[in-house]
């Protein structure tokens, strides 16, 4: 195989291993989300200890593109394309924390605090998924107009977050005494907003990539 | 896009900053065109050489480029059936011109070869050759030269106390900062080189472009590269040459990382070439 081609197969194979991360972390944050509202307890653990597969995933990305880097030194798009693998794969990474956080939070809240659980996070986590959905697509064809449209969708989760905190403070307000377990729901949300930010974190490294420039979508 | 309105850019590499500072030509080609016999080598060429900078010249085999760097020193009319139009300005002098002496422009313009060419005489010889043929005699004189080229050749501590030696005792890498040090020896403006590291070892060539390095403080370099890694390190510009034509002259840290060509990203990301 030629050098180019045994290259472009590197590459693809790193951006497979990439697609294949998010979904892991999507795959999180639903099953985190599940346990929120099941109070369940042992998926919960389950997410937490799952994260150790992502971070460990996350390492073995980061060691192909810096062994690919250093064997091909790659210059222009082809650089920018490794270095934005190492940085979404950060990205990644860290929504697979957030998911992880979810699930701490619902350990914290425990079984049979009868607090009923905002309907709407389980609509931000469908805004994400949907989210995820769209970066990896623009990620997988480096477009930057399917990139774009993160932006908007990010917007969409941080409206609902805060319809979220506006209704968990005045249930504070009419109920003092179940403040730490509004805190936790609070918590989760924000744990949703901010998967929600990394993915647009995404789409600004594939808007780089092709670009060459740093553009900011939230 | 949707939201262009909301999108703010920031420059992460300020690749697209004229350069400070007023950066002067020494070289100036315009609409320059070459010919081997009927085969047309270089295309209307239009470049800017600054002075005491690095300008890197790339491209693949046969696009040009060491016949464009043969043609800043004139030495391209050596080859028979050679045909020219358009001009090239030397300080603002067309060297084409009858009233130009080649050997003027060449006192000026050095020139380093890809294989290193010393003589087969001393390495003292070889750098007072130059001087010693532009009349130099005085032996006081003579050793001054022999010392500043070869210390501005990084080459000094490595053979001081052996100058009456030949130079085909030297190591390929001595051997070409010999070279540097014989096209110092005579004071040139412009050094031009021509894939001067092909042939040497990796460490050899980290000497010859370090030496690079120091050397554009006090001159003007052109240098012919197929190590587009190379180019990338040492240079401030780079001109990517296809098929005779210029396709691309850029600030090196611009052409290396956003080309404005599709053809120099596709070359310089190996997908031709």
């Amino acid at each position: 195989m030629a050098g180019r081609e045994q290259f472009e197969a590197d590459l693809n194979h790193i951006k497979e291993d990439i697609i294949a991360l998010s979904n892991s972390a999507v795959d999180a944050l639903c099953e985190a989300i599940d346990a929120l509202f099941n109070q369940d307890l042992d998926l919960a653990n389950n997410v937490i200890d799952k994260d150790d597969l992502v971070d460990e995933q996350e390492h073995t990305i980061n060691d192909q593109t810096i062994l690919l880097i250093a064997k091909q030194q790659p210059v222009a798009t082809d650089l920018r394309r490794l270095v934005i693998s190492l940085q979404v794969t950060a990205d990644i990474e860290r929504m697979a924390d957030n998911a992880k956080n979810i699930a701490k939070s619902t350990i914290h809240l425990g079984e049979g605090h009868r607090l009923t659980i905002h309907p709407c996070i389980k609509e931000m986590r469908d805004m994400a998924i949907n989210m995820n959905k769209t970066a990896m697509r623009a990620f997988q064809y480096e477009d930057i107009s399917i990139a774009g449209k993160l932006s908007d969708m990010d917007d969409e989760v941080d409206q609902l977050y805060e319809l979220i905190v506006r209704d968990l403070l005045s249930e504070t307000a009419t109920n003092p005494e179940k403040i730490q377990y509004v805190m936790q729901m609070a918590f989760s949300a924000r744990y949703i907003e901010r998967f929600a930010d990394h993915i647009t974190n995404i789409g600004e490294s594939i808007l780089y990539l092709v670009k060459g420039k740093s553009y900011k979508l939230n | 896009m949707a939201t262009a309105t909301k999108t703010q850019q920031i420059s992460i590499f300020n690749t697209n900053e004229p350069d400070k500072g007023k950066t002067k030509t020494i070289y100036s080609i315009e609409n320059f065109n070459l010919w081997y016999g009927t085969d047309q080598a270089l295309y209307e060429v239009q470049m800017e050489i600054p002075e005491n900078k690095v300008t890197a010249i790339i491209g693949p085999s046969g696009c040009g480029k060491s016949t464009f760097i043969k043609s800043l020193n004139r030495m391209v009319e050596l080859v028979p059936s050679v045909k020219m139009s358009g001009s090239i300005e030397y300080k603002e002098k067309d060297i084409f011109s009858p009233k130009y002496k080649v050997e003027d422009l060449r006192t000026d313009v050095g020139m380093v070869f890809q294989n290193p060419n010393p003589f087969p005489k001393s390495i003292y010889e070889n750098v007072v050759y130059g001087p010693k043929t532009h009349g130099i005699k005085k032996k006081s004189i003579l050793n001054e030269i022999v010392e500043k080229s070869l210390r501005g050749a990084a080459l000094w501590d490595e053979v001081k106390d052996r100058l009456n030696e030949n130079a085909f005792g030297l190591s390929g890498g001595q051997q070409q900062r010999l070279c540097i040090a014989r096209c110092l020896a005579i004071e040139p403006d412009v050094i031009l080189m021509d894939e001067p590291t092909s042939a040497l070892d990796p460490i050899s060539t980290t000497k010859i472009e370090e030496l690079v390095q120091t050397l554009k403080k006090d001159y003007s370099i052109a240098i012919v590269t197929h190590n587009m890694q190379q180019a990338a390190r040492i240079s401030d510009k780079t001109a990517f040459f296809l098929n005779g034509e210029v396709i691309e002259y850029n600030n090196t840290d611009k052409l290396f990382s956003n080309p404005d060509d599709k053809r120099t990203e596709d070359y310089i990301t190996g997908r031709f070439g």
